[in-house]
C-alpha cells in the first residue's frame, strides 16, 4: 500500500497552508507511523484549536537522508486513536496535545500533564482541570513500584545547586533505581500563546529568553523562520557571523558541561579550569555583541553588529589560546583512570531506544546515531562550510562527554576558518512583511540538539500560531531511561551528561 | 598525579583582583545608560515606542528609563535620531529601593550597605539559597560564574548553600511563574530570620520580557519583600558581585 500524500519542504522554506493536505485521522496516523518506521523523525506533532470544537493536528516529519521535511494534517474532535503505542516518539507530544487542546489520544499508555499550565477559560485541558480553582504542578498519578523493600525518593522543584526547578521521583530498591519519573512545568511562562499576533517589538526578546543558555540557537531559529516567511536572505557576512555565534555558544556550553561532569565525580582540576575557560568563551561572545549570552546578536535580516579587522585578529589569537588551555584541561579527564571508571558504562542508552524515543543532539550522537541539523538540513553558512558529524557508539556518560569534546574541536576549527575568511559586505538586509496563510518550519542544531520553530501566518500576515520544540522536549525521557538500573548516587552525573533545559521545555 | 600537578602549573593563577582592580570589560558592554533629554527633538517618542518592555517613559519631556524593566538591548539607542540615550560601560547598577532604578538626567543612586545590625550579622558571612522561579537560565548562568575560580566568591564570605535552612537569605531569578509561587513562598519561609532577599535580573525585578503575561507574577516583590535589586538581562557577573559587595559593606564609595 502506498503512503498517503504529504507536502514536502526544505528547512525554512515557506509553503502555503492550502498546499498541506488534510487527511482523515486513520490515514494521518498511518502516514506518521510508516514514515517513522522508515527512518524519519518526529520533529513536531501538535494541535491547533479551531473556532468550533475541531482541533487540527499537524505532524512534522524530518528525513535526514534526503533533507526533506514532510507535513501532514488531520482534523479531530474530543479523541482520536493515539500514535504513541506504535511510535513512542509521539509520547510527549500527545500528552501536550491533551493539555493544550483537550483532545484525548485513545490508548495512550501514560496520559498526564507535562506542564500543568493554568487554564485559559476558552481552552480547557483534557482532564477538565479548569473546573478546579487551581492546579498544583507535580500533583499527578506518578508511576509507583509497590513492595516492602521498595522506597520512593522525591527531589525538587527547588534543588541544591544554582539550577532550574523540576520534580524527580525515583522508585528505588536500595541504591538501585528501578524507574525515574520527571515532572516539569514550573518554568511555564506561556510564551507560545504570547507570540500569537506578532511579530512585534517583544518577539525577539521572547526568543532570546526561551532558554537563556541557547539565546543564539533560538533567536537564529526565529530569524531563519522570519526570513522564510518574508522571502529574504541574510547577506553572506551576516550568515558567517551567525555561524560563529552559534558555534561559540556550543563551545561555551560544552566546555561548561565537561567541567561540571568532572565536578560531579569530584575531579576538581578539570572543573576549575573549564569553569574559567567557559567564562573566556562567553567573553568572546560579548566582544561580538556586548552580551555574554549573545543577546541582540542575531536579528531578522542579518546581525546587529559587525566585526572590525582588528577584533577579528584578536579573536583568532584568543581562540587559539583558549583551545590550548582547554586541551590541557580535558586530556586530564581521559588520562585519569578514576574519572574513566565513573564515566564508562554509566547511564547507558541503547541505539535502538534512542531511535524509538527520537532523542536529538549530543544524546543521540552518543548512541551512534548520525544526526545533526547542520549536516542533514543545512541552512545559512552550513551549506558552504560543513562540520563533520561527531558520534560515539557506547551511549554512556563517557560517550556524551566524548562527543562534546569532538564537537568542541570541530567547532573551533570552523570558527577559525570563518574568522579568517569572513565574506565582505553588508550585515543586514531590509526586512519585509510576511506572506499571508503560510507556514515555515525552521530547524537549527543548537548545542543541545535540534531546535524546531514552526509558524503559521493568518490572512493579515501575522502569527496565527507559533510552535517551539526545544531539544530538551525530545530528550527528558532519554534521561529517565538512562537512570534505569543505575545507582541513585549516579543521578547528578547522568543528569549533567544530558544537561537538559527546563525553561526551554516549559516555555 | 604528576599530570595533574603539571597541568596546575600550566593553567596558572587566574582569580581576578576585584574590588581592588576592575577586570577588563568588553567594549560593547551595555551598562548604565546615560540620558540627555536636552537633545530630544520636541515630541519625539521613538525610544519609548521601540522598547520591548516599555521601560522608557517621558516625565515633563524628560526621558526616564526604568532599569527594573530594561533588557539592556540597543533598540532605544538605535531608534534615537540624536544621541540622547547611550549605554556606558559602568557596570555598577545595584540599588536598595525599587524606585531608585529609574534613570533620568540625575545621578544614579547606588545600593547602600546594610543597616548596622544586619551588617554585623551578614557582613562577613552571607549564605544564600538560590531560587530559579521561571528564569531563562541566563541569570542563573551568570550567578553560577561567580563560583568559578575567576571570581572566587568564597573569598568574600559569600556562599550558595544547598538548603534554605542553612541560608541567611534567598537570591531569586525569574519572573515568578504561577507554578513556582508556592515553592518560592515555602523556600522563603524555611529561611530562619533575620533574612534578606535579592532579586537578580529584569524578570525577578519586574517580570522582564514576561511582564503582565497571565502565567507569571511580575517579579519577586509580588511574593516576598526584596532588599536588593540587581538589574540586567542578565546582569554581568561583575554587576552582581559589585551589588553583593556594596550590600554587605565591602565596597564603600
Amino acid at each position: 500500500m502506498s503512503l498517503p500524500h504529504a507536502a514536502r519542504v526544505r528547512n525554512s522554506q515557506a509553503i502555503r497552508l492550502d498546499h498541506i493536505p488534510i487527511h482523515p485521522v486513520e490515514e494521518f496516523r498511518e502516514f506518521v507511523i510508516r514514515s517513522l518506521e522508515d527512518g524519519a523523525r518526529l520533529s513536531a506533532l501538535y494541535g491547533i484549536p479551531g473556532s468550533d470544537d475541531t482541533v487540527r493536528l499537524l505532524a512534522v516529519l524530518t528525513n535526514g537522508l534526503n533533507g526533506e521535511i514532510s507535513l501532514t494534517r488531520t482534523d479531530v474532535h474530543e479523541s482520536y486513536p493515539a500514535i504513541t503505542q506504535n511510535a513512542p516518539q509521539a509520547h510527549w507530544f500527545e500528552r501536550e496535545i491533551t493539555e493544550q487542546c483537550a483532545v484525548k489520544p485513545q490508548g495512550h499508555p501514560w496520559l498526564k500533564p507535562i506542564r500543568f499550565q493554568r487554564k485559559n477559560p476558552s481552552h480547557p485541558d483534557g482532564w477538565q482541570q479548569n473546573e478546579s480553582p487551581s492546579i498544583f504542578p507535580g500533583v499527578t498519578n506518578f508511576f509507583r513500584v509497590e513492595g516492602d523493600e521498595v522506597h520512593e525518593v522525591a527531589v525538587g522543584p527547588v534543588h541544591a545547586g544554582i539550577i532550574e526547578p523540576g520534580h524527580f521521583r525515583f522508585q528505588c530498591h536500595g541504591e538501585n533505581v528501578f524507574h525515574l519519573e520527571i515532572s516539569l512545568g514550573y518554568q511555564h511562562r506561556g510564551v507560545e500563546r504570547a507570540l500569537i499576533g506578532g511579530p512585534n517589538k517583544k518577539t525577539l526578546s521572547f526568543m532570546e529568553t526561551l532558554a537563556g543558555d541557547t539565546t543564539v540557537g533560538h533567536s537564529l531559529a526565529y530569524c531563519q523562520l522570519f526570513e522564510g516567511l518574508a522571502s529574504l536572505t541574510a547577506p553572506p557576512r551576516a550568515q558567517s557571523l551567525r555561524g560563529i555565534a552559534l558555534e561559540l555558544e556550543r563551545l561555551a556550553n560544552h566546555v561548561g558541561d565537561l567541567g561540571a561532569l568532572a565536578g560531579d565525580i569530584g575531579f576538581l582540576p578539570t572543573l576549575s579550569y573549564c569553569g574559567r575557560i567557559r567564562g573566556d568563551i562567553l567573553n568572546m561572545t560579548a566582544v561580538l555583541c556586548g552580551s555574554r549570552l549573545g543577546r541582540r546578536l542575531v536579528r531578522p535580516g542579518g546581525v546587529w553588529f559587525d566585526l572590525e579587522p582588528s577584533t577579528v585578529t584578536h579573536l583568532i589569537s584568543w581562540l587559539d589560546e583558549v583551545m590550548l588551555d582547554l586541551r590541557n584541561a580535558v586530556r586530564l579527564l581521559w588520562n585519569t583512570p578514576s574519572v574513566m571508571a565513573r564515566f564508562e558504562e554509566t547511564g547507558t542508552v541503547s541505539k535502538q531506544d534512542c531511535r524509538k524515543l527520537g532523542l536529538v543532539g549530543v544524546a543521540a550522537r552518543a548512541c551512534g546515531v548520525e544526526q545533526d541539523v547542520r549536516f542533514e538540513f543545512p541552512t545559512g553558512i552550513y551549506r558552504f562550510a560543513q562540520i563533520p558529524v561527531s558520534t560515539w557508539h557506547s551511549g554512556d556518560v563517557f560517550a556524551r562527554a566524548h562527543v562534546r569534546w569532538m564537537e568542541i574541536q570541530r567547532s573551533a576549527e570552523f570558527m577559525r576558518d570563518q574568522l579568517e575568511n569572513l565574506p565582505k559586505g553588508e550585515i543586514m538586509t531590509p526586512i519585509r512583511t510576511f506572506s499571508p496563510n503560510t507556514l515555515v518550519v525552521s530547524l537549527i542544531e543548537g548545542w543541545r540538539g535540534e531546535i524546531c520553530h514552526i509558524a503559521m501566518t493568518d490572512e493579515n500576515g501575522t502569527f496565527a500560531h507559533y510552535k517551539i520544540v526545544d531539544p530538551s522536549f525530545h530528550n527528558w525521557m532519554g534521561l529517565a531511561l538512562a537512570m534505569r538500573n543505575q545507582q541513585i548516587s549516579d543521578f547528578p552525573l547522568c543528569n549533567k551528561s544530558f544537561n537538559l533545559s527546563y525553561c526551554g521545555h516549559d516555555l | 598525579m604528576l599530570k595533574v600537578l603539571f597541568s596546575r602549573f600550566k593553567q596558572g593563577y587566574r582569580t581576578n583582583k576585584f574590588p581592588n582592580e576592575i577586570p577588563a570589560l568588553p567594549d560593547r558592554l551595555r551598562g548604565l545608560p546615560r540620558v540627555d533629554s536636552s537633545l530630544c527633538p520636541p515630541g519625539c517618542r521613538e525610544c519609548a515606542d521601540q522598547c520591548p518592555t516599555d521601560a522608557i517613559h517621558f516625565h515633563n519631556e524628560k526621558v526616564n528609563i526604568d532599569l527594573g524593566r530594561c533588557l539592556f538591548c540597543p533598540e532605544c539607542m538605535q531608534a534615537c535620531p540624536q544621541t540622547a540615550i547611550c549605554f556606558t560601560q559602568d557596570y555598577r547598577l545595584a540599588v536598595r529601593k525599587r524606585d531608585d532604578l529609574v534613570v533620568d538626567d540625575q545621578a544614579f543612586k547606588l545600593a547602600k550597605r546594610l543597616e548596622k545590625e544586619s551588617q554585623r550579622i551578614f557582613g562577613r558571612s552571607l549564605k544564600l539559597r538560590q531560587v530559579s522561579a521561571g528564569g531563562c537560565n541566563g541569570c542563573e548562568v551568570d550567578v553560577n560564574v561567580l563560583n568559578t575560580l575567576v571570581w572566587d566568591l568564597g573569598r568574600f564570605g559569600i556562599q550558595f548553600v544547598a538548603s534554605p535552612r542553612h541560608a541567611d537569605g534567598i537570591l531569586i531569578t525569574g519572573p515568578v511563574t504561577q507554578n513556582m509561587e508556592l515553592a518560592l513562598i515555602k523556600t522563603y519561609e524555611a529561611v530562619p530570620s533575620p533574612k534578606i532577599v535579592i532579586a537578580v535580573g529584569a524578570c525577578a525585578i519586574s517580570g522582564g520580557p514576561y511582564i503582565d503575561l497571565p502565567d507569571v507574577c511580575n517579579g519577586a516583590a509580588s511574593t516576598v519583600p526584596v532588599d536588593l535589586f540587581i538589574p540586567g538581562c542578565p546582569p554581568h557577573p561583575l554587576t552582581i558581585l559589585d551589588g553583593l559587595l556594596r550590600f554587605i559593606g565591602r565596597i564603600k564609595e
